[in-house]
């Protein structure tokens, strides 16, 4: 089973949640942390990581003498990253995206793989708590690429052991948000109940409905802006499995680089919860909803 | 003319918020939203659209199911697991395609067509504050570093044409290309950062991003009250990394006020919070003329 802890905009507490969730889980998990951008997962789970591995990609090399000037690869390139200036052929490997077209239409054995550094990908261990993350290279500007790999590594710890996994997702609602939950069974999508929060959920609900898996909304720092959020929630029937109370000492612990669920009984249990009606939705089962008494 | 751009690496610290108070202060910039993914901006500036344009980018694949011969050539060769089989023939996925053109290129039945990508909306806005520039991918789209590259495009020409001085952008989470897009030779990237683990953290990475493409950085610490341990540790990074501090921002319910009343900060009250960006304004300026000056 697959959750996959997402959100529009950033700051809502994504990293907390999937933290909270990981602590509580109650059965072996992996957390994965898929926002290689910007990877805090490991500053709150804090794990020993074991192995670290370079994460490439495939990039073209010319062949100094073998290039007939044909044209067909720069043709095909979509991503200028390869140029054929009158009867030189240039590459521009920052631009190159992998696809292998270069190397697959060349008549002339012009072209050979080379690679880029896209960044880390890195495992460890958290006490029970199996850890996997990707952290991008500082100048490297993609990042679908490396998150295609550190999936492929979940996929290989999923495969080896009957583990879950939570996945803290990078903000947004476009392709690398989209592609942190392509595998997830179940999708929740963190907000805070001020304007942006709304704005941001409604793009979050939006983008992430035409995948067909299951949605629920947590509401964090429930009771600092208005019931907008909950409306919309009601509007679009989004369960709201959690509302986290907005507290100072929720922020501080943050701050400190606590983890929440740890933080006291009541949000240990907070979380519990959280997680047994986050493993009904990814069953298919009916989510029950779970509003504060705050309003 | 100057251009400054809001960052901050880790998303949710105030970029939206420090962006709607700084154009306020700064009477009338050409303004740029270019979190192109998740824009906010326009809540707190209620824009009026003048001009709207589409944005196209890129291409997609698309099999077509009577054509298609089942060979599987095109699934061998996509590198993205976009073509995945649906009985007897292929079909592309839409989220998954970069729009390589490769199994366009090699299906021997020539059954895949290549159509563009309509991938988001622009447009011109007036706004109390200024005249603004934003659009809104669609979602799911390729947060590409192109439409950022747009928009700061007609943001320039728009300066030119009013003879605005200042262009002052919102940019984008995170590191990769839309934020890179956005920091190409801009004058000054404001980098607000909060007193936590992650938030040093993504300042950290977020510094080392500006310090690779040459562009000086200037930091407001938002929340400083709510760790002075951390506070302390950003402080040290930014004396290490030779970034000006220009303003501690205390927690401030104003802010969230503020934009549940659709304004920026320093309009809604002249409490603290204003008080700071008031101060970190002044400086900022001081700090883009030294530049010019150099």
């Amino acid at each position: 089973m697959i959750i996959a802890v997402a959100s529009g905009k950033g700051g809502t507490g994504k990293t907390t949640v999937s933290a909270s969730l990981a602590q509580v889980w109650g059965a072996p998990v992996v957390a994965v942390d898929l926002d290689v951008e910007e990877p805090n997962l490991h500053l709150f789970l804090r794990p020993e990581i074991n192995s670290r591995q370079q994460a490439w990609l495939e990039v073209p090399r010319v062949v100094e003498g073998a290039c007939t000037a044909c044209g067909a690869c720069s043709e095909l390139c979509q991503f200028k990253a390869i140029s054929l200036l009158g009867e030189v052929l240039l590459t521009f490997p920052e631009m190159c995206h992998g696809c292998g077209g270069c190397l697959a239409v060349c008549p002339s054995g012009a072209l050979a793989p080379d690679r880029r550094e896209l960044g880390e990908i890195l495992w460890g261990r958290a006490g029970e708590i199996c850890f996997l993350s990707g952290q991008l290279r500082v100048g490297e500007a993609m990042s679908p690429p490396l998150m295609r790999q550190v999936r492929q590594a979940l996929g290989a710890l999923l495969a080896a052991a009957g583990r879950d996994a939570i996945i803290d997702s990078p903000p947004g609602v476009s392709c690398p948000a989209v592609s942190a939950v392509m595998d997830a069974d179940a999708i929740l999508l963190v907000t805070e109940p001020t304007p942006f929060g709304l704005h941001d959920l409604a793009l979050a609900r939006e983008a992430f409905t035409p995948l067909g898996k299951p949605l629920a909304v947590a509401i964090n720092r429930a009771g600092l802006g208005d019931d907008r959020v909950r409306e919309f929630c009601q509007r679009e029937n989004l369960p709201i499995l959690v509302e986290i109370p907005f507290a100072r000492q929720a922020a501080e612990a943050y701050a400190r680089g606590q983890v929440l669920a740890s933080v006291s009984d009541e949000y240990r249990q907070l979380f519990s919860q959280l997680a047994q009606d986050m493993r009904q939705l990814a069953a298919g089962e009916p989510a029950r909803e779970r509003l504060a008494a705050h309003a | 003319m100057p251009e400054i751009v809001v960052i901050s690496g880790k998303g949710g610290t105030g970029k939206t918020s420090v962006t709607a108070a700084l154009a306020h202060l700064a009477e009338q910039p050409i303004i740029c939203d270019l979190d192109v993914d998740a824009p906010d901006l326009h809540l707190l500036l209620q824009p009026r659209s003048r001009r709207q344009e589409e944005f196209r980018s890129g291409f997609e694949a698309a099999i077509d199911p009577l054509a298609c011969q089942g060979c599987g050539e095109c699934q061998t060769r996509c590198r993205y697991g976009a073509i995945t089989p649906k009985g007897e023939i292929y079909a592309a996925d839409p989220f998954r395609c970069e729009g390589c053109k490769v199994c366009v290129q090699f299906c021997p039945a020539q059954a895949i067509a290549f159509n563009e990508r309509h991938c988001g909306r622009w447009q011109i806005s007036d706004t109390r504050l200024g005249a603004m520039v934003h659009a809104q991918l669609f979602p799911g789209q390729e947060n590409s570093g192109r439409l950022v590259a747009l928009l700061r495009q007609q943001a320039k020409a728009l300066a030119k044409a009013r003879g605005q001085a200042l262009i002052l952008c919102d940019g984008a989470p995170g590191i990769g290309c839309p934020v890179i897009s956005s920091l190409s030779g801009v004058d000054l990237a404001v980098a607000v950062c909060e007193p936590t683990p992650s938030g040093l953290h993504d300042l950290e990475r977020v510094a080392q991003l500006c310090e690779h493409f040459r562009v000086p950085v200037a930091v407001i610490i938002n929340k400083h009250d709510l760790s002075p341990d951390r506070t302390r540790e950003i402080e040290d990074l930014c004396r290490l990394r030779r970034m000006p501090l220009v303003a501690q921002l205390p927690f401030d319910e104003a802010v969230v006020k503020a934009m549940l009343a659709g304004q920026a900060v320093t309009e809604y009250d002249d409490g603290p919070i204003s008080q700071g960006l008031t101060q970190a304004w002044q400086a900022i300026q001081a700090l883009t003329r030294d530049r010019r000056a150099a």
